[in-house]
């Protein structure tokens, strides 16, 4: 059973594509998937723009990125099209979101929270919710000012690739959450439950809390929800916006993994959700696979040749074994990716083959580029 | 292969912290660093602290429930017990032993206090899960008969990892006083002491070896004590420095390719040989990368261990043979 073919150059002409979001589990890469994907489009002719998460520094300086000043930049040298490429910073996003819905000594009120720093900066959420936050505001600039065709999104580097999709409805649920309302104004965050469960409940968590982390702390918390309750009116609400950006029609996903199994499990899970949700994939990048020259000579032949040899020529020898190792790797390699097509038979699948070195150039993302595009 | 050749001293070592870059095979050698530390009747935990039951899949065991369980051997009666750290779980179990709260439990749950103490309370989160390490690494310390011999840590990416074990720090800002504050203290004890080492997790490619190089500079900073690198799918080669030469230029003599291939009993047709010589260019790129990222590993001083990359993937005799590879390399020390 063979997948379908992902033609990544039709995907990139599309004009009815204005977004692809790149996900998948960490350490498959996501942001050079992401940035070869733009840079191929921007040859291509189109106006694209690269929200990347956390480059490699030295491909973030090859695209001009030596800043990090949460604007896209445009990258010079591009023939064809025109490319901007940014960097996410997450905390600077957060607080422009503050700086923008409030006056100042409201927003200054917030920025110097601890709940509030601790959430722009190490909330395990946060980043995921920024990228989001992120691509609505370059789709928002994108309609009124400096206009993007395509706008190309890698995700945050997580362990799960479906904490992209959750995170920002745990961050928004939580924020708007029934402990969130009881705390900021106990007279009106009664809702289902009667005031009684209520006042039990709330004193027993005030009096955990309170004991674990102590009183001043739960006076931060209630200080940094009320302000930001003021602010925000209702943060789900805002999650929920955010979310359904990504089920608009003209947004597509590119999922991307390594022939592993973790890799690959985490591609499933994803796919699978996306179906769930109605969001739109164009398939699955395979990266990192493992090239095979002269697969007439299997990894049997050679290992049994390489025996056969007994210590004489150990050149050839060697040679041999190494033509098994690969042949070996490539051939549980496919085993994977062909129990990803029979759980997906419809996903199409675009495969790079892994390259020696690691990309941190313009011409290794137009070489990246161009075998995505092969058939 | 190794470059250097301080063979680690761990006989004080209790909790080995294993982290490292996505997809350089963390989980992997945290698990085989187990197996290698239980080997002589030793017992080993093994945690893992970011919910995606790794160490199921690894050991080919049904999900864990949050208890510890055995799920392997190692000879001469050595277990490896694991245990997937819950914070939600772990919280509970915290309350109900230093506050007797344990009916509430379940109210707390409801009304979102649990989900609130364990996701956006900065630093408890990574309290509780590096609470129980210390917990484990302690109980049964008073009385002279420690309940395991060594504790492992899957642990959360290079990225995170000093944020992560730094957990005094983190609480620091938010709590200055109170319980809480004085158990990050305690935790932290264990954490800073010899009794720790970090371990980082690394492949031999330019990404992955400067985020463990820049990974190695934070945990330095922070005073954190770090262990080994660990390289992981390491390539080997067999070919000598010439030969290696040779093949990176596509020169190796074609005389000597044809009379070895004949002697192998393999026809040494005109794509045989180029698909040889094609092979052992890409071998040798791959091994001169190897080595030029290996010598700027060897710079920060720390002991290097190394485990093969395995053409048929991981399982359980795969694991195996990795704890031995560790053990060669003078494990546990």
């Amino acid at each position: 059973m063979s997948a379908p073919h992902l033609s990544i150059d039709a995907l990139l002409d599309d004009p009815g594509v204005g977004v692809i979001v790149c996900c998948g589990s960490g350490g498959v890469g996501k942001t050079t998937t992401a940035a070869a994907l733009a840079l191929r489009a921007a040859r291509r002719g189109r106006n694209v723009c690269v929200l990347t998460i956390d480059p490699a520094r030295r491909l973030a300086q090859s695209m001009g990125l030596t800043e990090l000043d949460n604007t896209p930049r445009l990258v010079p040298g591009i023939e064809g099209g025109r490319l901007s490429a940014m960097m996410l910073d997450m905390k600077r996003t957060f607080d422009e979101i503050v700086l923008a819905h409030s006056d100042a000594d409201r927003a200054q009120a917030i920025l110097d929270n601890p709940f509030y720093q601790a959430l722009s900066s190490s909330f395990a959420g946060t980043q995921e919710y920024m990228a989001m936050e992120k691509l609505g505001q370059l789709k928002a600039q994108s309609a009124t000012g400096e206009h993007w065709d395509l706008i190309v999104v890698d995700t945050p580097p997580s362990r799960s690739a479906l904490d992209f999709l959750d995170a920002p409805k745990r961050l928004g649920s939580f924020l708007d959450g029934r402990l969130i309302r009881v705390l900021a104004a106990p007279a009106r965050g009664a809702g289902r439950m009667s005031a009684r469960v209520i006042n039990a409940s709330l004193g027993l968590f005030t009096g955990a809390m309170s004991k674990i982390l102590g009183g001043q702390v739960l006076r931060d918390v209630q200080l940094f929800v009320t302000s930001f309750d003021a602010l925000f009116g209702g943060f789900r609400e805002r999650a929920e916006q955010t979310y359904s950006q990504l089920q608009a029609p003209d947004t597509r996903f590119v999922v991307v993994a390594a022939p592993e199994p973790d890799a690959l499990r985490e591609a499933s899970y994803f796919v699978q959700r996306l179906e769930a949700e109605q969001m739109p994939l164009a398939g699955l990048v395979l990266n990192r696979v493992q090239q095979v020259r002269l697969p007439e000579l299997t990894a049997a032949t050679a290992r049994a040749g390489a025996e056969r040899l007994a210590g004489e020529h150990s050149l050839v020898a060697e040679l041999l074994r190494l033509h098994a190792d690969r042949m070996e790797t490539a051939a549980r390699q496919t085993h994977l990716a062909r129990s990803f097509t029979g759980a997906h038979p419809r996903v199409p699948v675009a495969t790079v083959i892994a390259l020696a070195d690691d990309v941190h150039d313009l011409d290794g993302l137009t070489e990246v580029g161009d075998l995505l595009a092969q058939d | 292969m190794n470059v250097s050749k301080r063979a680690p001293n761990w006989s004080r070592v209790r909790l080995h912290v294993v982290s490292g870059k996505g997809g350089t095979g963390k989980t992997t050698v945290a698990a085989a660093l187990a197996l290698a530390l239980a080997k002589g009747g030793k017992k080993v935990l093994l945690l893992e602290v970011e919910g995606r039951q790794g160490i199921a899949q690894l050991f080919d065991t049904p999900p864990l429930p949050y208890q510890e369980s055995k799920v392997a051997v190692a000879e001469d009666g050595g277990v490896v017990y694991a245990l997937p750290v819950d914070p939600e779980d772990a919280l509970l179990e915290y309350l109900e032993m230093f506050y007797g709260i344990k009916r509430g439990g379940y109210a707390l749950r409801k009304l979102g206090a649990i989900d609130f103490a364990t996701t956006i309370a900065p630093g408890v989160r990574d309290v509780l899960l590096t609470g129980k390490a210390s917990e484990a690494v302690k109980r049964g310390e008073k009385i002279n008969r420690p309940a395991y011999d060594a504790v492992v840590m899957d642990a959360p990416p290079t990225g995170r990892i000093t944020r992560f074990l730094n957990v005094n720090t983190e609480i620091a800002g938010l709590a200055k006083v109170g319980p809480i504050r004085s158990h990050a203290d305690s935790v932290m004890g264990v954490i800073r002491s010899a009794r720790t080492a970090v371990h980082l997790v690394t492949l031999l490619e330019e990404m992955p070896v400067q985020e463990t190089l820049d990974g190695i500079a934070d945990l330095q900073a922070a005073g954190l004590p770090l262990g080994a690198v660990i390289i992981n799918q390491s390539r080997h080669s067999e070919l000598s420095a010439q030969e290696l030469a040779m093949a990176a230029t596509s020169s190796l003599p074609a005389d000597e390719l044809r009379s070895g291939l004949r002697a192998a009993g393999i026809d040494p047709t005109e794509p045989v040989l180029a698909a040889m010589i094609d092979e052992a260019a890409d071998h040798a790129a791959r091994v001169a990368l190897q080595d030029s990222e290996r010598e700027r590993l060897a710079a920060c001083g720390l002991p290097l261990l190394e485990l093969p990359l395995l053409s048929g993937g991981v399982d359980l005799a795969a694991l195996y043979s990795l704890a031995d590879a560790l053990t060669d390399q003078g494990l546990p020390g």
